[in-house]
C-alpha cells in the first residue's frame, strides 16, 4: 500500500543523527516495546508480513510523528484487536476484562532464547524455473496494490539488471494477509540513480531493492 | 486492508492520550494477566538485545575476513553460511549478503519501508536507521547523508546502496584499514564500527596513524 511507511526519496526530514553503538535504547519502556512484539509475535497468531502490514496502515500523520517503537506498539495493538485477543476497553484499562482465546503457544523464557536463537527461514522451493538471470535487463512494474507490498514506489516503472538470484522466497503480498506463503523467484536488482531519480542524480549512485517474480517484467516485452 | 478498524486514542482524564510509556505499561499488564505472554520471557529477550547480540558479533565477522582469505571468499559467495559457522545465528539473520567495500565502490544499507536490519550481527538498528530522515535520504543522497556521519569519499568512487525489502539481511566488510599487518582478528575487530558494517562509516585508523 501507499502508505508513509514508504519513505525512499522522501524530503523535508532533517539531517541524520548518528549515535553511540553503545545506546540501546531511550527510555525503559522501550524495553518493553521490543520484547512484548517479539514475544506476542513468537505467539504464533500472526506472522512478520502482517505485523509489518498492520504498522503501515497507521494513518500516515500517524506514522509519521511516531517513535519506531511507538509504531510496533501502536502496530502490535491493532494486531491484537484484529484478531480479538483484546478490547478496546481492556487496552484502555490495561487489565483484562474478558477471558482470554486460546493461541498457538506462550512462550516461556527458554522458548523465547531458543526462538530467536534459532530465527525462521523464509527460503522455499519454487517449482517453476527462475524467469531473469543475473544481467538480464528488467522493469519493475507499475503497480499500486491496496494491501502489503515490499516494492517501493522510487523503483515502480524503472528500469533495472538482476544482480544476484536470491532463490525462491515467501510472498510478502499475499502471507501479509492470510493468503499463503506463495513462494516466488526473489531478485536483487539495481538501478541506476539517474533511471530512479532523473538527469541530475549522482552519476555514481546505484540502489538496489530485493524484488520478487511478480513485482518485474522483461525490459522489453 | 486492515480489518482494525478504528484507532483507540487510550484518553484519559483530560482528553490528552496517555504518554507512550503508560501505554506500553497498561499493554504489558494485560497481556500478562490474559496469559498471552510470560514475563520471564519478555525479561529473557530485552536481556538478550541489550546485553548480548549486539555489532562485536559482526566486527568478528569482519575481523575474520580481513584476516583469513578463504573465510572472505565464503562469506561474499555464502553469507548465510560463513555468519552461522561462527555462531551468528537467529531471528533477522536468516538470510544473509555481505558485500565488501573496495577502493572503488562503497557499501550502504538502509531499509526504506521499515527497519529491516541484520540483528545477529549488529544487534538492535539504531535509532537514526529506523528513523524518516535515512529511510528517506539513503537511497537519493547517501553523499550527503555520509556528510551527517562525517565521512567524505571521492566523487568518482561508486556508491552502492542496498535496500533491504525482502528477507535478505546485508552486511558491509569495510576497508582494513592501514598499518594494521600483522593485527589479531581480536585487535582488528576493535577497529569495526557498527556504522562500518552498515556503511555509514569507515572502520577506525589505529591510534597513532595518520588518518
Amino acid at each position: 500500500m501507499n502508505g508513509a511507511q514508504d519513505m525512499g526519496g522522501m524530503m523535508g526530514f532533517g539531517p541524520v543523527m548518528p549515535e553511540d553503538e553503545a545506546v540501546r535504547f531511550h527510555a525503559p519502556w522501550e524495553r518493553r516495546a521490543l520484547a512484548l512484539t517479539v514475544a506476542v509475535g513468537g505467539g504464533g497468531v500472526w506472522n512478520i508480513d502482517a505485523s509489518r502490514h498492520m504498522r503501515e496502515s497507521l494513518h500516515p500523520a500517524d506514522y509519521l510523528a511516531s517513535s519506531y517503537y511507538e509504531i510496533w506498539t501502536k502496530g502490535l495493538e491493532r494486531l491484537l484487536l484484529a484478531h480479538g485477543l483484546v478490547t478496546a476497553e481492556e487496552l484502555a484499562q490495561g487489565r483484562a476484562l474478558e477471558a482470554p482465546r486460546p493461541i498457538p503457544r506462550v512462550l516461556s523464557a527458554e522458548a523465547a532464547l531458543a526462538a530467536m536463537a534459532k530465527g525462521s527461514s523464509y527460503d522455499r522451493p519454487v517449482a517453476t524455473p527462475a524467469r531473469f538471470a543475473v544481467g538480464d535487463r528488467l522493469r519493475a512494474r507499475e503497480m499500486n496494490p491496496r494491501g502489503h507490498t515490499r516494492l517501493p514506489r522510487y523503483a515502480r516503472g524503472k528500469l533495472g539488471t538482476v544482480e544476484i538470484v536470491h532463490g525462491g522466497y515467501v510472498l510478502p503480498d499475499t502471507h501479509a494477509h492470510g493468503q499463503g506463503e506463495n513462494p516466488q523467484w526473489l531478485y536483487c536488482v539495481r538501478f541506476s540513480a539517474r533511471e530512479l531519480w532523473g538527469p541530475e542524480a549522482d552519476p555514481s549512485l546505484a540502489v538496489s531493492i530485493d524484488a520478487w517474480e511478480s513485482y518485474l517484467e522483461p525490459a522489453t516485452p | 486492508m486492515s480489518d482494525a478498524g478504528h484507532d483507540h486514542d487510550h484518553r484519559h482524564e483530560g482528553g490528552e492520550p496517555a504518554p507512550i510509556a503508560l501505554r506500553v505499561k497498561a499493554l504489558e499488564s494485560l497481556l500478562v494477566e490474559k496469559g498471552y505472554v510470560d514475563p520471564a520471557a519478555l525479561d529473557a529477550i530485552v536481556e538478550l538485545y541489550e546485553h548480548r547480540v549486539g555489532p562485536r558479533n559482526g566486527a568478528r565477522v569482519v575481523a575474520r575476513a580481513w584476516n583469513d582469505p578463504a573465510y572472505r571468499d565464503w562469506l561474499l559467495a555464502d553469507g548465510t553460511a560463513a555468519v552461522h559457522a561462527l555462531g551468528y545465528t537467529g531471528r533477522q539473520g536468516e538470510h544473509l549478503v555481505a558485500v565488501a567495500n573496495t577502493p572503488d565502490v562503497h557499501n550502504m544499507v538502509v531499509c526504506t519501508l521499515c527497519s529491516c536490519y541484520p540483528w545477529p550481527v549488529l544487534g538492535l538498528p539504531p535509532v537514526w536507521y529506523k528513523s524518516a530522515p535515512y529511510r528517506s535520504r539513503a537511497v537519493i543522497e547517501p553523499r550527503a547523508v555520509l556528510a551527517d556521519f562525517g565521512v567524505a569519499l571521492p566523487a568518482e568512487t561508486t556508491i552502492r546502496v542496498w535496500d533491504s525489502t525482502a528477507e535478505i539481511r546485508y552486511l558491509v566488510i569495510p576497508r582494513r584499514p592501514a598499518d594494521t599487518d600483522g593485527w589479531t582478528e581480536e585487535a582488528l575487530a576493535d577497529l569495526v564500527t557498527r556504522d562500518s558494517m552498515i556503511g555509514t562509516g569507515l572502520a577506525r585508523a589505529p591510534e597513532g596513524a595518520t588518518p
